[in-house]
């Protein structure tokens, strides 16, 4: 009978008929809290009382947290050597690009740090690069997940140009990034004694494990025309190649550090530590800078006083805006829920147009 | 243009007209696919998200995997194309019903049962009592002798009420038998929609008559989706078919009403386009130059010395696909979702079920819940709408002699009963009138007793009060009138009806006195329609106060009238009238011409006076309705009097001492435009003082003044909270709706009748009460509601709790759309300007939809006040009107917003660099903790 939507809702109010009051209650609606809006809510009301409290806790539990932080940053003892500079012989200085591209010259560079405070074992090596883009697009994409995890996918480049073939096949790992391997490598000494770098679980677990194959070995890697970085040992499968993973792992700043290696054995302090710098890697076409950098840790990581600051800081301005709301509620106090200071009682208009 | 309908002819019309199959389909399965997508894609936003996808296709630019933004689009796409599939599939279900339906039709001179659809312009239907029509039909034949039927328009026109219809005279006697052989043209009008008129004409072949054309109007039909009652068959020519009929005509999907907030969430993302346009642009510029200065000495990237032509367009492209989530993408879905839980939550709400007929409210229209919250002005219907519209006879003036004065009810004053008793000439002539100057239907259940089926409900209490005053309307049959009097049978022969219409704003009959052969007119009418044609010499004065008088106590007043006519005189007219019934164009108006003619010297016998209580809770709804800054203007085709009566009663306007009324009236141009200016003046002097002033226009005055002074009318429009306009037709109601949106502010427009739905449609809000009127303005209406004090929960709470919700969540689409584009643009500037995405594509499209669209749904649920705080302060409204999310110079809010944004994101930029700088030497994570491709 019905020949549309609105005839029917028509028929069910126009209510004439006998068979239309039917329909209406069934049109009635279900009660329910839901329907009726009336679900259970909670509604804090600001009362000084509730918002001074709140913020002094805040300041209490905050100011003792960050000053918590603080020291245990502090505790860190860390020597950050910047060497790129030093590392070039003198009469090159003024074209250290023709320094670093020159295969024949020797890039041996010999430092020596000072140990200011004892540090506990372990002592992680970083190498800190500057004004490096490993998160520039070109560079971050040009990779292949699927070829460093299985032997099988090989062939699936597509992404990794211009580093993605040479003409004896594919190229693994192919991509920029595993190109410009990082390839400065340090020795560590102290008084003319070797020191041990352990360069052993310096990548993720799950790098080892999932992400880098153990039966997918370099192929191809570093022949071409252009070198970038570091050679890779083909003979070692990918899941062993510690560095390259670490380097693999992109940085999402272009100021990072990446782990080195780690020394297993107690730094006394004012000891003198000389370490022999292979100077390879080529930052100095874009003036980026390398530093050496030795930190032990603490329960809060590395060195990093911003956590200890900002909880300082957060902490602080709630105890002073504590004390603020306690002088304004003391020296001018004001009846809560005044209907009078609702702003259409004030302007006696009464319109606010 | 006309159409000719050769009845029971099966081959002429098959061709040149459609069959009656119906179809309110919009798509069929071959089509659905494209049609729904160009629709789709017909937005600008979605065409914005393509364009955005396919760029994503491109491997060389996309920052992120292409389905972060196919996924997102193709599930809104999805969702929406569902719905319309689902929508169209009921249509379909409901056709095809309707289609399929049997019904007997005329073939080949045999009654057969067909299917609907089968129905051809031209045949003949028969109906049975209760069936309902299937399509429009002209009477030829009913199971009446004296060929009357009767039809419930409900699905029509919402009016619950039975109509009598008429075979045409030119079939009046013709053989149950011969009907099927009846052959004959009828000459109609194209189809259109109007429900009210069908001006044909028709002539039957022999050898049934003469070839005399005979008048048709909208008498002489059912119309589709009507149903037969209380007759026991009729049969008639199917002159529109299928989508063609009146019906199918007056169908037609209404223009979606945008909201206020939906037109600033449209502009606010045309800016937050064009902002993106320029960082896109800045980028892309700092992108090349980077490149071209810094990237080249990177020797890691390995940039090629010469790259493609579109190598300069390559970084701004990426930057747009960056950026492009700047725009929420899910905006309008999770608002169009909301948006259908604030309209459920209406048709739930307990408390605004009209408890006496057990509707509850509901809305229609799902989309413009939160253009309640801002609600300006509210245009409402006096009658019905303020009123209960429930009419009972209280008083009346017979020739200068009140009754009911003292007591308040004149059917219990002894005055008039001992006149009713003592048969007193001026009493009878006075009842007779009011029992059958009218289009009232008696019916005579089994037991005896008679009920009335009248379309107006002032008629309904005039036959029902002369019936109480023992002048009862006992029976129509056809043309024949029985009154019983005092224990006599009166029989009177009606001979035309002269309709009521809102511009003649009088009807009257013409009958014949079958004792004496009399033929006499009688009328009713409103006093400026009948007072000034009294005969010359007679005393109207005590009339006229009798009318000033009941209009003071806020009684609807009716003036009675009669004439003797002679009877040369009466055929003369007659004819006159039977052409003007019979022109095809502006037949209304040349009706209205002809009857002119014969109403005038009228006897005026008296007045009567109706009351019409107000609704429960009207002062105290309209009371913090103003309070809450909403004006009111009253529209309404009453007196003026009675207007400012009943405007008075429900806190209105304010007595005089704090309220003052301003006038403005007037016949010619000049006196409105001096009432005019006086009382702009007035109002501007006393617009700083805290005084109710309220102007009262009427229908004539505001004519002239929309049409000549319009400037001033529109400035006093916006000075004045208040404002009384009566005697106005439907059009001027929509007129001043259409004024008040023209400056600006919303509107809501309230009525129970079908003469509001004009102005309901007009007005940003259009509400309808369903009440008495029949449900035509509820129908029209965007919400339906049963009284008029539930306007006010549908205001104060409903309207403001959506407006504050969506406010809310459409302010965090963009909030949250734009934190994570600006972390993006500032990672740009340490990543190179190269347009690496800081967040993986899964990331990306998690914290679109799952983090950030879905949990915020719940806030539909928030309430920042509660009900009856919202009630007992409704100047909180005051907000919402002015906008918490509008605010006046729009572009600077947004860079206000922008910044706001910006130094977030910057905040949680700079956290996460000097966090997460120094994390990189943590032993629990040896590398940067942000990996950027994680897998």
């Amino acid at each position: 009978m019905d020949t549309n939507g609105a005839t029917t809702s028509s028929a069910a109010g126009g209510g004439s008929t006998s068979k239309s009051s039917s329909k209406k209650h069934s049109r009635k609606p279900v009660y329910s809290r839901f329907t009726q809006q009336e679900l259970p809510a909670c509604k804090p009301i600001l009362t000084p009382g509730l918002v001074i409290a709140t913020f002094t806790i805040i300041g209490i539990i905050f100011i003792p947290l960050g000053l918590v932080s603080l020291s245990a940053s502090e505790k860190v003892v860390e020597i950050v050597d910047r060497y790129d500079e030093s590392c070039v012989p003198s009469d090159y200085s003024n074209d250290k690009l023709k320094f670093i591209q020159n295969p024949s010259i020797n890039k041996s560079c010999v430092r020596t740090l000072t140990v200011p405070k004892l540090m506990k074992s372990p002592v992680f090596i970083y190498y800190q690069l500057d004004n490096y883009y490993q998160n520039h697009r070109r560079y971050v994409k040009s990779r292949s997940d699927k070829q460093l995890r299985s032997v099988s996918d090989e062939k699936s480049t597509k992404d990794c140009s211009p580093e993605d073939k040479t003409v004896d096949g594919p190229i693994v790992p192919c991509g920029l990034v595993a190109w410009s391997l990082f390839n400065d490598t340090y020795g560590f000494s102290v008084n003319s004694k070797t020191i041990e770098v352990n360069k052993h679980d310096i990548a993720w677990k799950s790098d080892k494990e999932h992400k880098f194959g153990s039966n997918v070995y370099p192929k191809n890697f570093q022949s071409g025309g252009l070198i970038g970085g570091a050679k890779l040992n083909s003979s070692v499968p990918l899941s062993k190649q510690e560095d390259l993973m670490v380097w693999m792992r992109t940085a999402a700043l272009p100021t990072f550090r990446k782990l080195y290696g780690k020394i297993e054995q107690d730094l006394q302090a004012n000891e003198k530590i000389q370490v022999v710098i292979q100077n390879n890697y080529n930052t100095y076409s874009f003036s980026g800078k390398k530093k050496l950098v030795l930190s032990t840790t603490s329960w809060i990581g590395g060195k990093n006083d911003f956590l200890g600051i900002a909880y300082i800081i957060v902490g602080g301005l709630c105890l002073f805006l504590a004390v603020c709301f306690i002088l304004l509620y003391v020296i001018k106090p004001r009846p809560l829920g005044d209907p009078s200071y609702l702003s259409w009682n004030r302007s006696p208009a009464g319109h606010p147009n | 243009m006309k159409r000719y309908v050769y009845i029971n002819d099966n081959e002429s019309s098959h061709e040149l007209y459609c069959d009656n199959r119906i179809s309110n389909r919009k798509y069929t399965v071959l089509n659905f696919l494209p049609k729904n997508l160009w629709e789709q894609f017909s937005r600008f936003m979605n065409q914005y998200f393509l364009l955005i996808a396919c760029l994503q296709l491109w491997s060389l630019i996309t920052p992120v995997n292409p389905a972060s933004t196919w996924g997102p689009l193709i599930f809104i796409f999805a969702v929406s194309a569902s719905k319309e599939a689902w929508d169209d599939y009921n249509r379909y279900l409901s056709d095809k019903k309707a289609n399929e339906k049997l019904v007997w039709v005329v073939r080949q001179g045999i009654r057969k049962h067909i299917q609907a659809q089968d129905i051809h312009v031209g045949n003949i239907v028969w109906l049975r009592e209760n069936d309902e029509v299937p399509c429009d039909l002209v009477l030829i034949g009913t199971s009446d002798p004296q060929g009357l039927c009767y039809v419930e328009t409900a699905a029509l026109d919402g009016e619950t009420d039975l109509k009598t219809r008429v075979i045409p005279s030119a079939c009046m006697g013709i053989d149950f038998e011969l009907l099927h052989k009846i052959k004959g043209v009828i000459e109609c009008p194209n189809p259109d929609k109007d429900i009210t008129r069908f001006d044909a004409n028709l002539r039957l072949f022999p050898p049934f008559i003469d070839n005399d054309v005979c008048p048709l109007t909208i008498k002489n039909t059912i119309l589709q989706s009507c149903y037969l009652r209380n007759t026991e068959w009729a049969c008639g020519v199917a002159v529109y078919t299928g989508n063609e009929t009146k019906l199918g005509m007056s169908r037609g999907i209404p223009e979606p009403k945008l909201t206020a907030m939906d037109a600033m969430i449209d502009k606010l993302t045309g800016a937050i386009f064009v902002f993106q346009i320029v960082v896109v642009m800045v980028l892309g510029i700092a992108g090349n130059v980077w490149k071209d200065t810094e990237a080249r000495k990177q020797w890691y990237v390995q940039y090629p010395i010469e790259g493609p032509w579109y190598e300069l367009l390559v970084i701004p492209l990426r930057f747009e696909l960056l950026c492009s989530i700047m725009i929420p993408i899910s905006i309008k879905v999770s608002l169009d979702l909301v948006k259908s839980l604030y309209a459920k939550f209406i048709d739930w709400d307990a408390e605004m079920i009209d408890y006496e007929t057990g509707i509850p409210s509901h809305a229609t229209n799902t989309a413009i819940s939160e253009d309640l919250g801002q609600v300006e002005y509210i245009m409402t219907d006096k009658t019905g709408t303020l009123t209960e519209n429930r009419m009972i006879f209280r008083r009346c003036c017979i020739s200068g002699v009140f009754y009911g004065n003292e007591s308040g009810d004149a059917l219990k004053d002894t005055k008039l009963l001992n006149a009713v008793a003592g048969s007193s000439p001026d009493v009878v002539q006075f009842l007779t009138v009011m029992a059958i100057c009218n289009t009232v239907v008696p019916i005579k259940s089994k037991t005896g007793a008679i009920s009335y089926k009248a379309q107006s409900q002032d008629e309904d209490a005039l036959v029902n009060a002369a019936a109480q005053l023992h002048m009862v309307y006992a029976n129509k049959n056809a043309n024949i009138l029985e009154i019983r009097f005092n224990g006599s049978v009166i029989k009177y022969e009606v001979l035309e009806i002269l309709e009521f219409t809102s511009d003649r704003k009088r009807m009257s009959v013409v009958v014949k006195d079958c004792q004496n052969g009399k033929i006499v007119l009688l009328s009713k009418g409103a006093d400026e329609a009948i007072l000034p044609f009294a005969y010359v010499g007679q005393q109207t004065r005590t009339f006229i106060e009798a009318v000033e008088q009941y209009a003071q106590l806020g009684l609807r007043t009716l003036c009675l009238a009669c004439r003797e006519l002679r009877e040369d005189e009466y055929q003369e007219w007659s004819l006159l009238f039977k052409e003007a019934s019979s022109t095809l164009v502006d037949r209304e108006w040349r009706i209205a011409e002809v009857c002119q003619r014969l109403e005038h010297d009228f006897e005026v016998l008296g007045v009567t006076a109706i009351e019409d209580r107000l609704q429960d809770g009207v002062p105290e709804t309209i009371e913090t309705l103003r309070k809450a800054g909403i004006n009111f203007w009253m529209l309404t085709g009453d007196k003026q009097n009675t207007a400012i009566q009943i405007a008075l009663s429900c806190n209105f306007i304010s007595p005089e001492p704090k309220g003052q009324l301003l006038l403005i009236d007037g016949k010619t141009e000049d006196e409105v435009c001096r009432s005019l200016e006086r009382v702009l003046l007035t109002m501007r002097i006393t617009s700083s003082e805290p005084k109710d002033v309220a102007f009262v226009v009427d229908g004539w005055a505001l004519e002239i003044a929309l049409k000549h002074y319009r400037k001033a009318f529109t400035e006093l429009a916006i000075l004045s909270r208040t404002a009384i306009c009566c005697r106005v037709t439907p059009s001027q109601k929509a007129q001043l709706v259409e004024l008040l949106k023209s400056c600006d502010y919303r509107t809501l427009a309230i009525g129970d009748g079908g003469n509001d739905v004009r102005m309901i449609q007009q007005a940003d809000i259009g509400v309808g009460i369903s009440g008495r009127e029949g449900l035509q303005a509820a129908r029209a209406a965007d919400y339906s509601i049963g009284k008029f004090r539930f306007l006010k929960r549908l205001i104060l709470v409903h309207g403001r709790y959506s407006y504050n919700r969506t406010a809310f969540l459409s302010q965090y689409s963009f909030y949250k759309s734009l934190v994570i584009c600006f972390i993006q643009i500032f990672f740009s500037f340490i990543s190179g300007v190269s347009g690496t995405s800081l967040f993986n594509s899964v990331s990306l499209m998690a914290y679109n939809v799952f983090y950030t669209s879905i949990p915020v749904l719940v806030s539909v649920l928030d309430k920042d006040l509660s009900e009856g705080t919202v009630m007992q302060h409704p100047q909180i409204l005051f907000y919402c009107q002015a906008g918490r999310f509008t605010v006046s110079p729009p572009f600077l809010a947004f860079f206000l917003l922008l910044y706001n944004r910006a130094s977030e994101s910057e905040y949680i930029c700079w956290m996460v660099w000097s966090i997460f700088v120094p994390c990189n030497c943590c032993v629990c994570d040896h590398h940067t903790c942000l990996c950027l491709r994680e897998k």
